[in-house]
């Protein structure tokens, strides 16, 4: 498993779409946070991350996709799945080294926007007034759905020997699982269920987490989801083999 | 036994890729597989190696159920796939590093394998290349130290040498004989004379089923007709052989070479004649029936 772990970090970070994508995400989100006159801090007035973390998963929603999409689809593409599996190595551990490895990404990825909580906290006033235990439960909660999220890039990356089709099969199930459920439980037609609806979608139990309480509910959510697709990538990996 | 293979069968949909083939391979040797294109060797050999499940049948490798303990059979097998699909961005050095590991190496144990197989497949000047940048015959090379790396007893190389210069040929064909050594080997190919030069048994299958399995000496060997290569010195009248009871045919080949057929071997009877008649001899031989010939005869469709 490590050895497809390391392998994958080293052939992302040796190749020019790590860091496009890093680099993408970090700028949107400095515009989107400091400059853009809409949403940016300065023009709130409060030494709050609020924005950020409102604004990541839409982000990440893109950016995930982008470093997960060529993680399976290539190896079938190119023939090097058919040699990864004359190889002792099982089709699990292939998953969760793809996975483990797209999740280190995305962290190195978001490790560089824990300047602005220092510089928040700078900005405070008086300096250091801010909210340091919310922080930390959104940035826990922003883990937690870059884990789910990571789960369902490597599932559609599964499904396809086509990045793009990847790609977007990922950003559309991320878009559905984040606030297809929350929006459509405002539907009158759900008048009644519309809770249960909401607490489907991963909005409700990251927002749930944003507020800095860590709830073993929202916990067992994320790993859950994350937990679903890497078995039915397992399963797309099993059937296929199976029905060659 | 190295490999045992018993009734083996695949179906494709309602095609029967393979059919209920038979066969074992002893320690040590060197097989080559042949059969026309769609003939069922890859399918068999992937089946052998795990990768693709058997619909019916059993295959033993160094006495291990693939079936069962598919992960410990690919510890024993060394695999170069037909199209010999490589990380193309790795370099050289590190995609051998990343099959190691795999295999479970690390540390030193894995670098000293590494520079071994290095020296082994001549890719010392290459090793820090990108794959995607070497010529088909290195990338072969890579793909054969990969199949090499846990040091295997049992190699399975899907048509090794396709696409490769005659010069690149030699040279992996080379390779291969220096390796296997200790080794079993299967190789599919096309090329007859590779049989001939690599392998000591030839199994041949026709629409996935099994029409030989024998050395291949046995299988060149002509038992009704004897060919002999008569070389001569300066342009000299064979035609009275062609009187002689004993022979079929008598062909020119060139100026100074006859090809002779006859029903027995009647090398002595025309270096007699040579010397009686003042004709300078300097050559003959019993020529052996070829690889193409018995392919030919055992897949050809009626």
């Amino acid at each position: 498993m490590w050895s497809v772990f390391n392998k994958e970090i080293n052939s992302f970070l040796n190749s020019l779409i790590a860091y496009l994508v890093m680099g993408v995400f970090l700028v949107s989100m400095g515009l989107l946070v400091w400059v853009f006159p809409d949403t940016a801090i300065f023009e709130y007035g409060y030494a709050d991350m609020g924005i950020f973390f409102n604004l990541a998963p839409y982000v990440l929603m893109f950016l995930i996709p982008a470093i997960t999409m060529k993680a399976l689809a290539e190896e079938t593409k190119s023939g090097t799945f058919e040699l990864l599996m004359t190889k002792p190595i099982t089709e699990f551990k292939l998953v969760m080294g793809k996975y483990l490895a797209g999740l280190v990404l995305v962290v190195i990825s978001l490790i560089p926007t824990l300047v602005y909580y220092f510089s928040l906290s700078y900005l405070g006033n008086p300096v250091g007034n801010i909210d340091s235990a919310g922080i930390v439960g959104a940035y826990i909660g922003l883990l937690f759905l870059a884990s789910a999220y990571t789960g369902i890039g490597i599932f559609a990356s599964s499904l396809s020997e086509n990045q793009i089709v990847a790609f977007i099969i990922a950003v559309f199930i991320s878009f559905i699982a984040f606030i297809g459920f929350s929006s459509i439980s405002d539907l009158a037609f759900f008048a009644n269920s519309g809770m249960q609806i909401e607490k489907v979608g991963m909005l409700a139990h990251y927002d749930s987490l944003g507020k800095g309480v860590i709830d073993l509910r929202d916990v067992i959510y994320f790993v859950s989801v994350t937990a679903l697709f890497l078995s039915a990538t397992f399963w797309v990996l099993k059937l296929r083999k199976w029905n060659s | 036994m190295s490999i045992l293979v018993r009734d083996l069968t695949k179906n494709f949909g309602s095609q029967t890729a393979v059919n209920n083939v038979s066969f074992e391979i002893k320690k040590g040797n060197i097989v080559g597989f042949l059969g026309p294109n769609g003939a069922g060797k890859s399918t068999t050999m992937k089946m052998i190696t795990g990768t693709l499940p058997a619909d019916s049948g059993q295959v033993e490798v160094d006495g291990i159920d693939v079936a069962l303990q598919p992960l410990e059979v690919k510890k024993h097998i060394g695999y170069l796939p037909e199209h010999n699909p490589l990380y193309l961005d790795m370099y050289v050095h590190e995609f051998l590093r990343f099959c190691g590991g795999i295999y479970g190496l690390s540390g030193k144990k894995l670098k000293n394998r590494v520079s071994e197989l290095v020296d082994l497949c001549g890719l010392k000047k290459e090793q820090n290349k990108q794959i995607g940048t070497l010529s088909k015959g290195y990338r072969q090379r890579v793909g054969l130290a990969q199949a090499l790396v846990h040091d295997p007893s049992v190699l399975i190389l899907d048509e090794p040498t396709t696409g490769l210069d005659p010069n690149q040929i030699i040279e992996i064909r080379n390779l291969i004989l220096s390796i296997s050594q200790d080794k079993t080997v299967l190789l599919s190919t096309h090329i007859m004379q590779e049989v001939q030069a690599l392998c000591n048994r030839a199994i041949i299958i026709k629409e996935g089923k099994l029409v030989a399995d024998q050395a291949v000496s046995e299988l060149t060997e002509e038992k009704e007709k004897f060919t002999i290569k008569i070389e001569l010195e300066k342009h000299a009248d064979l035609s009275f052989w062609t009187t002689h009871q004993e022979v079929n045919s008598l062909k020119l080949v060139t100026e100074t070479e006859y090809l002779l057929e006859a029903t027995r071997d009647i090398r002595k009877d025309i270096f007699k004649w040579a010397t009686q008649n003042d004709v300078d001899l300097v050559g003959i031989s019993l020529e052996k029936g070829n690889m193409e010939e018995v392919f030919h005869k055992l897949t050809q469709n009626n």
